[in-house]
């Protein structure tokens, strides 16, 4: 019998090593999925590469990993915010490496990663300085830039229902990044309200199927 | 002359997006348009974290964490609204399927350039979040800001001095003196505001400028 639920979030993350690349769910603090950022904060994993679109607000969740000095790098596409005080000083420091990536381009290139994409040409940021010595190319008279996929070891994301196979629903804007995280990692783990048995989750309501997932832990 | 104040200079632009238009607003002064869109026109506004159909802001109290705007304010979906992923939030965007992006800037040159993601100053922590990506995609991509700088200098130049957000992308920017849109053969007045001549607009603003098609 599949059965990808886990009985906590420590369990879901016993096994994530040092230097890993973990992509975390979330646009601000709609559908980040705190219990298991919080676990990954208690399990000690250092030298973290993390992909977010921000890099943290406040003192919880992705601002706490910051804050505990367990990330190498961050990509990101919007990380200077009013309260993203942890991820200025250790920036400012010289603690914490940034690849700032258009936010489109960010979502593009996960996605690409769970395609199977090799590369694509975006017209996103031609003739800016974040397009500076990337391959470029003219199409049919328009300028593109050559960018590549966001692979990843782990996503770890907040779902709303999920049931035993890993089907998962969302709630409201909490969706953003999550489908397109759980398909470009490893290991997807996945943060949900409620678990539900087999058949009770609508299948045209499925929004990612069960292939793109491993772990599930209620919280 | 009368400059636009915020929101009569949000009223400016929300008279000119019609009826069925996708739109989506940038974070700050172009929210404010949202505010004044003319009741009984149907526009639905697309917001980069997934959302077509937003709403208002809700009742105190009736904040809900998992639906925000791109700004992460508290929103509501209207009837008809619907969620979706980030790839195909930027599918939209950069596809051309959104008919207008409204976007504040620092600077935008007579060719259309846009700058308004980086001062460039070199101690600056950099963010672009979807600006780029608005920039190149929407089919027809609107500016508001002051005219000036605090300082008095335009903001309208031959060059952007700041880092581009992107080349050749503005096709009409709404100040609070003037109305102009952007053409291949450079910059036409639509109009200006009460009390301000064409002549005035031109010394202010520096860089040539054609005379206006047509009055306020």
């Amino acid at each position: 019998m599949i059965d990808k639920t886990v009985a906590s979030p420590q369990n879901a993350l016993a096994d994530v090593p040092n230097g890993a690349t973990i992509m975390i769910g979330g646009f601000g603090n709609a559908g980040m999925p705190a219990a298991l950022i919080d676990a990954l904060i208690a399990q000690g994993a250092r030298n973290l590469t993390i992909v977010n679109n921000n890099a943290g607000n406040g003192d919880t969740g992705l601002a706490a990993l910051i804050k505990a000095k367990r990330v190498r790098k961050i990509l990101c596409s919007f990380p200077r915010q009013a309260d993203s005080w942890h991820f200025d000083a250790l920036y400012r420091a010289g603690e914490l490496a940034l690849e700032l990536v258009p936010q489109g381009t960010l979502a593009e290139r996960i996605r690409a990663a769970g395609a199977g994409i090799g590369a694509f040409y975006t017209p996103t940021a031609y003739g800016t300085r974040l397009a500076e010595g990337k391959e470029t190319r003219r199409i049919d008279g328009r300028d593109y830039v050559l960018e590549y996929p966001i692979h990843a070891d782990y996503a770890i994301i907040k779902a709303d229902r999920a049931d035993r196979w890993g089907n998962l629903t969302y709630r409201k804007s909490a969706r953003n990044f999550a489908p397109i995280m759980a398909s470009a990692a490893k290991c997807t783990v996945v943060q949900v309200r409620e678990i539900v048995a087999l058949g009770a989750l609508d299948p045209e309501a499925v929004v990612t199927p069960g292939i793109f997932v491993k772990r599930v832990v209620k919280h | 002359m009368k400059k636009r104040d915020k929101n009569e200079l949000a009223a400016r632009v929300a008279r000119d997006i019609p009826e069925g238009a996708y739109v989506n607003l940038g974070i700050g002064l172009p929210t404010l348009v949202a505010e004044h869109l003319p009741k009984g026109r149907e526009i639905i506004l697309h917001s980069e974290n997934g959302i077509l159909g937003v709403g208002p802001k809700p009742a105190a109290g009736a904040e809900d964490e998992d639906l925000i705007n791109a700004g992460k304010e508290p929103v509501t979906l209207l009837a008809g609204g619907a969620y979706f992923h980030h790839a195909d939030s930027f599918a939209m965007i950069r596809g051309r399927h959104l008919d207008f992006a409204i976007l504040g800037a620092f600077q935008v040159s007579t060719a259309g350039d846009l700058a308004n993601w980086h001062t460039g100053a070199a101690d600056a922590i950099p963010a672009v979040g979807g600006a780029m990506d608005l920039a190149v995609g929407a089919k027809k991509v609107l500016v508001m800001m002051e005219h000036l700088t605090k300082k008095g200098e335009s903001k309208i130049v031959e060059r952007c001095t700041y880092p581009l957000t992107g080349a050749r992308c503005v096709d009409r920017i709404y100040t609070d003196l003037a109305v102009i849109d952007v053409k291949p053969d450079g910059l036409h007045v639509v109009e200006t505001v009460e009390g301000l001549s064409f002549e005035e607009l031109q010394r202010l603003t520096g860089v040539p400028l054609k005379r206006m098609l047509t009055a306020a």
